[in-house]
């Protein structure tokens, strides 16, 4: 396949593993923000190539790991409801809530659907006017243009039985409340590729400048992901800092202008609690008052259901570095894949996921 | 986060109501696309598709870029060798 | 009478804790590792006996020398093996559920190594069904049987509420004849080993899968449904003793059938990635789904271990069948990392290839 393929050659990513050990020469800790980045170094084996020096944190860029627990109870309060057609990414099926995940709700009974994309709702709710269809809409700045149209086109089409249960996060707030945070370990990052598609990077140039800290946009092939990392060692070795891009072939400074003014539309930032951190202010996104016939949190009530974060799980401090999975007092015991409970024990690119498998081949019993 | 898949722009349904749709072939597979974001894309180019959505153009000379970045390393490595002890 | 329970009954609790599993999920019977759950704690525990406790596709039984005609010397060995049939679309592209019911069974015993002798066939009907549907399925049914040279000589049908079954369910049970000097075991896997199979992963899942979804091909991708037993006489035929493992990688794919055996014979399996036959387009429909195609289920392949010194005509026999044109040599059992399945990826970087969970869900993460 075009574009990809090319990217996933062995010969040049030697010579990117290579050049990683030759201009390191002393300890880096690099945070990839992004889930999808983090399914690639696992999944290529990228992690195991490079210099022991080098180590990797993989960041809070993942939907399923940081939508609070309190919102996956209400979208399991408004997919139990019979008069609902509840549809979400598959991602979002298997995070556990207080008492159940969206697939349990399934086998219950209850009508849930998997959609590739929120237009797909947009079309369950036409073809289903006696019926409210609600789509989960979880995600960062990427997914948040595709969903903006989808509530555009329903208020355009005036469908009133479409809403969405919205939980969009975006990256640059916590990106600062990571490097604000007197623990920070993090001293690079690679920025999510396809974020900055959308938004374009020169929101970063500040918090690169604020915090003296390398950032490089990256892509999401193997190749990409070395070089993102050469990059960022390299400019951390020659103590420079600041903003530069890998993933030049899908990103400009600027961004998806269209997208933006939909989005800008449709969205206004407001506070979000995400899983494990707690509330990060304007780091996600809300319907604007305009759109607000269309927020399902509204339509079906569910403001009443609060629900406590375990007090057990650290998955804030993971997804901020600050500590290893296995330190935490759940880790293996209480929380694994097929009983998870936070949720970067849920997806197999989750840290902790990632670590449960490792510690098992490490003491194979 | 943000599965994004490059694929080539087969078909487009432009829509005086903003919402261009068109096709999209991902090695043989085509899927339906929301092509409102990139107003500018023809027929033959390639867009990285999220979620149904083409979130951007593919630059055709900027993905060589990696490529060239390993050719630099390269030849300075070699300048580097060939003056040993360096500037 | 007061209400008398049995004590058996009661004194047994549920050995999967209701609490973590208060109803079947989809996953129970994805193929992964809640499947495997269940299987081990419930259906071992219940019907505890050593030829289950190997869980191979087929048990295989042993009769007395007695009762056998030629038994040189070691007895006849019959393969017993039984598969239920829910698929939905009922008819795809390359297959319908009425081929794929024969192909299946025929296809566990031949994993046993045994020549399929005859098969049963159950049907559960849901009231509506076109009777034209019923005779395509049926027709087909006996298409796949001639073909494999088995005959249907018993069979069963039953009838339920429109709304309680999928169109049709099916179960084919079939028992076949084990030839002398032929001792395949997932038991015997053995460091050095060679994993082979005989083409194209992933045709099966993603066929399905793209019916489901609606995805559109230039070119059809077609299941690769079809019974193996004619291209396991000549696998067998070609390394006779030193064909140590077969089995067909069907639910939960290559991955899942790899990490049982590892589990099973104690040993590790090291795969290579780029070695590993798949379709330019099947491969292109997972990008897209976000799905792992050695996941995926195939439903015509067979992987065999092999002794290192019958590995080539093993693969020759293969490439020699029809079914088998892109067979190929895909990885090697090792003694490290018993119990584990790691692969060696494009890029020459190493991951470990773990059991699902549970059904593998499109993501967009």
């Amino acid at each position: 396949m075009k574009f990809i393929d090319e990217y996933r050659n062995e010969a040049e990513a030697q010579q990117f593993v290579r050049l990683i050990h030759e201009v390191t020469t002393q300890p880096w800790t690099l945070m990839e923000i992004c889930g999808g980045q983090t399914h690639t170094i696992i999944k290529s084996g990228i992690d195991r190539l490079l210099p022991s020096e080098i180590t990797l944190v993989h960041g809070p860029g993942c939907p399923v790991c940081v939508t609070p627990l309190e919102l996956i109870d209400k979208a399991i309060a408004i997919a139990r409801r019979p008069e609902v057609i509840f549809t979400s990414f598959g991602d979002m099926m298997r995070v556990p809530g207080s008492d159940a995940d969206l697939l349990s709700i399934k086998a219950q009974g209850g009508d849930v659907r998997m959609v590739y994309s929120p237009l797909d709702a947009v079309k369950l709710a036409q073809q289903n006017p006696e019926r409210q269809v609600v789509f989960f809409a979880v995600g960062f700045e990427t997914t948040a243009p595709a969903n903006a149209m989808a509530v555009w086109q329903a208020k355009q089409l005036g469908l009133d039985n479409f809403s969405i249960l919205c939980s969009h996060v975006l990256v640059p707030p916590a990106m600062e409340a990571i490097l604000g945070s007197p623990l920070n370990l993090v001293q690079g990052f690679l920025a999510a590729g396809h974020v900055c598609a959308i938004m374009g990077y020169w929101e970063y140039e500040p918090i690169a400048e604020k915090y003296q800290t390398p950032m490089v946009v990256t892509g999401f092939e193997p190749l990409d992901l070395l070089q993102g990392i050469a990059m960022t060692v390299q400019m951390l070795e020659e103590g420079r800092w600041g903003v530069e891009n890998q993933y030049s072939r899908a990103v400009t400074r600027e961004g998806n202008v269209p997208a933006q003014n939909l989005m800008k539309q449709v969205f206004r930032a407001c506070d979000r609690p995400w899983r494990g951190i707690g509330v990060i202010p304007a780091s996600g996104y809300c319907l604007r008052a305009e759109y607000a016939q269309f927020d399902a949190a509204e339509r079906f009530d569910v403001s009443g259901i609060e629900t406590q974060e375990s007090t057990i799980c650290i998955a804030g401090e993971i997804m901020q570095g600050l500590k290893k999975p296995h330190e935490c007092p759940a880790f293996g015991t209480l929380c694994t894949p097929e009983k998870p409970i936070g949720a970067p024990m849920v997806s197999s690119e989750g840290a902790c996921a990632a670590y449960y498998q490792y510690g098992r081949i490490m003491n194979p019993s | 986060m943000c599965l994004g898949v490059p694929g080539k722009v087969i078909a487009i349904q432009p829509d005086p109501n903003g919402m261009t749709m068109g096709k999209v072939s991902f090695a043989g597979i085509v899927k339906d696309v929301c092509l409102a974001y990139v107003p500018d894309v023809q027929i033959d180019d390639y867009v990285i598709v999220h979620v149904g959505f083409a979130i951007s153009q593919v630059d055709e000379q900027e993905a060589m870029k990696v490529f060239e970045y390993l050719a630099e390393m390269d030849e300075l490595a070699e300048l580097e060798i060939a003056q040993p002890g360096g500037a | 009478m007061t209400t008398n329970t049995p004590d058996l009954l009661t004194a047994l609790s549920c050995p999967i804790p209701i609490s973590d599993y208060p109803t079947v999920l989809m996953a129970h019977g994805g193929g992964g590792s809640l499947s495997q759950m269940l299987i081990e704690r419930m259906f071992l525990q219940a019907f505890d006996n050593p030829t289950l406790e190997l869980m191979h596709d087929g048990a295989v039984i042993n009769l007395p020398p007695a009762m056998s005609e030629e038994n040189q010397g070691e007895g006849t060995r019959l393969a017993f093996s039984t598969d239920s049939f829910v698929v939905n679309p009922l008819f795809f592209p390359g297959g319908d559920i009425g081929s794929l019911a024969v192909h299946g069974t025929v296809n566990d015993l031949a994993m046993c190594g045994a020549r399929p002798l005859g098969l049963s066939a159950g049907l559960i009907l849901e009231e509506g069904l076109p009777m034209d549907d019923l005779w395509r399925v049926v027709q087909s049914m006996q298409g796949a049987a001639q073909k494999a040279g088995v005959s249907i000589v018993t069979g069963d049908t039953k009838v339920v509420d429109r709304g309680k079954g999928d169109g049709v369910f099916i179960n084919t049970t079939g028992i076949g004849l084990i030839p002398a000097g032929v001792h395949v075991s997932p038991l015997r896997a053995q460091p050095g080993d060679l994993v082979l199979i005989n083409g194209d992963i992933a045709d099966h899942g993603i066929a399905i899968m793209s019916m489901r979804e609606g995805l559109e091909f230039e070119t059809a991708i077609e299941s690769d449904s079809a019974s193996l037993n004619d291209l396991v006489e000549g696998v067998l035929a070609a390394g006779g003793e030193h064909v140590h493992v077969l089995r067909d990688p069907t639910r939960g794919g290559v991955a899942s059938a790899l990490n049982e055996i590892a589990q099973k014979a104690g040993v590790g399996v090291q795969l290579v990635e780029k070695q590993i036959p798949i379709q330019e387009q099947v491969r292109g429909a997972c990008e897209i789904l976000g799905f792992d195609p050695l996941y995926v289920a195939n439903e015509g392949k067979c992987i065999a271990i092999v002794a290192p010194e019958a590995a080539d005509e093993v693969l020759a026999a293969m490439r020699a069948h029809p079914l088998g044109e892109n067979a190929a040599i895909i990885g090697e059992v090792v003694a490290e990392h018993p119990r584990r399945v790691f692969m060696r990826s494009r890029i020459g970087g190493l991951r470990v290839v773990d059991m699902l969970s549970g059904e593998q869900l499109p993501r967009i993460c």
